[in-house]
């Protein structure tokens, strides 16, 4: 009976059904991997990829019944059910089922066939699932927190080679330092509004700019930039953007290749889903503030400095490994246009972008992984070297990733560039404006080192003439991702339409002054609230008694 | 005036012994300030009537982390610590800036900040927060999913850390 | 009556000295201690505003925050384990960390 009155409302349990099964198929791994005898563990991976069967099938039962009442807000405005987080459930999963899929083969070559690896991945998911709902920043961390061990556990799990615990414990420290800032960044945002709920937030910090809530002190407003920047550098600690990235390159390199895909895509998606959902949600009004620097120039800085400085050592690069870490590095600075944009455009761009570098992404990495034979490791440039030859249908594979990560049509890189650079365009705002330029030529910059790996596999000769095994579940992956690529690329509009209509109720607070570069805050109402805002696109809160 | 010179005591008890975490160049006697450090802000915690925490700092933070910290350092048997400073000492320098902002907003803070526990008075009339009863049903009402999400997250730690430190059986 | 800034401004100063060390250690493990002492600045900051607005969600995040740092001691010091395992060394100009 204390149950029923302390849990809110067993219906809410309900939404939550996704992720409490992924977690019970995690534990369920673990008692499995128990059971198993050595040869048969690859069951467990059969076991983790049903787990994420049924929990897509979980997330599209909780949209069909929650279609009509979205936004909605439960378990006290902890946990938020809206598109957005529908599709960063349905990607991070996606890149977990196919993130498991490559391992089977990898694992087996490195004779590290465990379940316990399947079982941590899947607790990384839902880590992920729980930022893509959260609504509080102490429900961020937690999750945040939940993603980060697992990860750094993964990074670690090739125990017996060097790298890969090296590369674990600078990946764990360089973590858990910017866990710190991002908190004590919360934890400033704390003092000055007394709030964790993001939309309390955005609230009272919008009144707090205005001054007619200045409870800590009058003059405190260079605390708010000060709380702002720390929470943004902590997240861009985790999206491995410039200056924050001397971490990613040397943790991408030293993991399990799989798990390099992993946290180039996954836990590059969920930290983006929690930057955005922040800065949107929490932080929209000080976008562009007189008094204060606000976070618009101080992204528009990290964002020039990641794609250049990201593009540029990818390009010196000839571990492919390496160079697809500092490749990935420079999309991320391409996603974070989208945020600078701050329009419809450029929001969706931001989803529309991760959605199809996930693929093109995952893809790229899973035919390095193919690459790891008996002796091989598989992650230098001349390992592709002559690819075309042995398997035609692998190059041309990843001529369609290379090319999708390069931006050229007819790929959905292309579409997601397009669409993050039109947004930039559409705002126009003289800096804007040059960051677009900045950003194309960086598109060009980055031709050259795709075209290295293209050059090795179409006319370099082979290095070796040991044969290339795919077995079903790279087949699968790879097919999936190839003609997801290709398909979104000459048939865009209904991801786009999808990814539109994510973005549409995200940020409760619009932001449409893009036409003034310096927007003053409108002016409140008695209720407290910007009269600008449109009542529709506050969230649900399920009553309680 | 009594609280405050209490304050002033704990705080500079505090920064010293969190210089002295950066200074001491071996790790065990870092492990030792720090758990001063831990000391002396559970006694500001007390001091903001934050008890059920302050018990908690001293019990699990002081109590047991730092035990394991301990432990590990035993265990490995760390006794020198670091070489001098020679290879990355550019990284000194990264430092640099860092230190300079937080010190500015210190000095902006004693001076902006002027807000006071009793300044508000719609504050003060709320009841006093921080006793085990008070955290115990925020724990079970409001902040039910993450504090139910920590427990998924210590399953993961113990697992994770199975992994990381068992021997390969070969 | 202490002010409010005080506690702001203590936590202000043992961040800053958990970040420096974080940058001057040379030791993995102190390293991780410094990290701490930082996380103990933000805690500080959580308490101080959680009296000041009589608000108990800056404790939860105290409380909470204290449990995930025992989780990632406990997963660090794991890993700090492994590495010594196969190198022998803790010096981080040894396993090259922060290699920029």
């Amino acid at each position: 009976m204390f149950l029923l009155q302390v849990i809110p409302s067993w219906k809410e349990t309900l939404f939550l059904m996704p992720e409490l099964q992924l977690t019970l198929f995690a534990c369920f791994i673990l008692v499995l991997d128990l059971l198993l005898p050595r040869g048969k563990k690859t069951l467990t991976a059969y076991a983790a990829l049903i787990g994420i069967a049924f929990t897509l099938i979980g997330v599209a039962q909780v949209y069909y019944v929650t279609r009509n009442v979205l936004p909605t807000l439960i378990f006290y405005q902890m946990y938020v059910i809206d598109n957005f987080s529908f599709i960063f459930k349905v990607i991070v999963l996606i890149s977990a089922a196919i993130s498991i899929a490559i391992s089977i083969k990898y694992l087996e070559t490195e004779k590290e066939l465990r379940g316990d690896y399947y079982s941590l991945l899947l607790f990384a998911t839902v880590g992920m699932m729980f930022i893509a709902s959260s609504y509080n920043l102490l429900m961020f961390y937690v999750s945040l927190e939940l993603m980060a061990i697992s990860v750094y556990v993964l990074v670690g799990y090739l125990k017996n080679n060097d790298k890969s615990n090296e590369a674990a414990l600078k990946y764990f420290l360089l973590g858990a330092f910017s866990s710190g800032i991002f908190l004590y960044g919360v934890s400033l945002v704390y003092a000055i509004t007394g709030e964790l709920n993001l939309l309390e937030i955005a609230i009272k910090v919008s009144l707090f700019i205005l001054g007619t809530d200045a409870k800590v002190g009058v003059g405190a407003h260079y605390l708010l930039a000060f709380a702002v920047a720390l929470t943004g550098a902590g997240l861009l600690f985790k999206v491995a953007a410039v200056p924050f990235h001397m971490w990613a390159p040397d943790a991408y390199e030293g993991a399990p290749t799989p798990i390099t895909a992993f946290m180039s895509v996954a836990v590059k998606a969920a930290s983006y889903a929690m930057l955005a959902r922040i800065f949107l949600v929490a932080f929209p009004a000080l976008r562009t503030i007189k008094e204060l620097p606000g976070w618009l120039p101080f992204f528009i800085g990290v964002a020039a400095l990641t794609m250049t400085v990201g593009n540029i050592a990818a390009m010196t690069q000839k571990n492919t490994k390496r160079m697809l870490a500092y490749s990935s590095i420079s999309q991320a600075g391409y996603i974070l246009l989208g945020l600078i944009a701050s329009n419809e455009t450029g929001y969706t761009g931001l989803v529309f972008y991760i959605l199809a570098y996930t693929l093109m992404n995952l893809g790229a990495f899973a035919i390095i992984i193919l690459l790891r034979r008996d002796d091989i490791k598989g992650d230098r440039l001349e390992n592709l070297s002559g690819l075309i030859k042995k398997k035609p249908v692998l190059a041309v594979m990843m001529l369609v990733f290379l090319i999708s990560l390069a931006g050229i049509p007819p790929t959905s890189g292309f579409v997601g560039k397009y669409l993050l650079f039109a947004g930039l365009i559409k705002a126009d705002n003289f800096w804007l404006n040059r960051l677009a330029v900045l950003a194309v030529l960086n598109t060009v910059i980055s031709f050259y080192y795709y075209a290295q790996i293209i050059k090795a596999m179409f006319i370099d000769i082979p290095s070796d003439d040991k044969p290339i095994n795919l077995n079903i579940f790279s087949t699968i992956s790879l097919v999936f991702a190839t003609v997801l690529t290709i398909l979104i690329g000459i048939y865009p509009q209904p991801f786009i339409e999808i990814s539109k209509s994510v973005t549409k109720n995200l940020a409760p607070v619009q932001v449409n002054q893009q036409t003034s570069p310096t927007p003053t805050p409108t002016p409140t109402n008695d209720s407290g609230i910007d009269p600008s805002i449109d009542p529709n696109l506050f969230p649900n809160v399920i009553p309680r008694k | 005036m009594m609280e405050q010179a209490f304050f002033l005591i704990l705080a500079t008890l505090a920064v010293g012994a969190a210089l002295s975490v950066i200074i001491q160049r071996s790790p065990l006697y870092s492990a030792f300030s720090l758990i001063g450090v831990f000391a002396c802000l559970a006694g500001t915690y007390i001091m903001l009537k934050a008890q059920f925490l302050g018990a908690i700092q001293m019990i699990v933070y002081a109590g047991a982390i730092m035990v394991l910290f301990v432990f590990v350092i035993m265990l490995l048997n760390i006794r020198k610590e670091e070489t001098a400073l020679d290879k990355y000492r550019y990284l000194w320098l990264l430092s640099i800036p860092f230190a300079a902002t937080l010190i500015v907003e210190v000095l902006y803070t004693i001076l902006k900040v002027t807000s006071d526990f009793t300044s508000l008075p719609e504050m003060a009339k709320r009841p006093e927060v921080g006793d085990s009863q008070s955290i115990g049903y925020g724990l079970y009402t409001g902040y039910l999913m993450p504090f139910e999400l920590t427990s998924i997250l210590i399953l993961l730690a113990i697992v994770g850390s199975v992994i990381l430190a068992r021997r390969e059986k070969d | 009556m202490v002010p409010l800034s005080w506690y702001l401004a203590l936590s202000a100063v043992l961040f800053t000295i958990g970040a420096v060390g974080v940058f001057v250690k040379r030791n993995v493990i102190s390293i991780f201690m410094c990290i701490e002492l930082m996380l103990n600045a933000v805690n500080l900051t959580l308490i101080a505003f959680s009296s000041f607005y009589r608000e108990v969600s800056g404790q939860l995040f105290v409380f909470i925050v204290m449990t995930v740092a025992a989780a990632e001691a406990g997963v660090g010091l794991a890993l700090v384990i492994a590495v010594f395992r196969n190198r022998e060394s803790l010096n981080t100009d040894d396993i090259n960390l922060l290699k920029l």
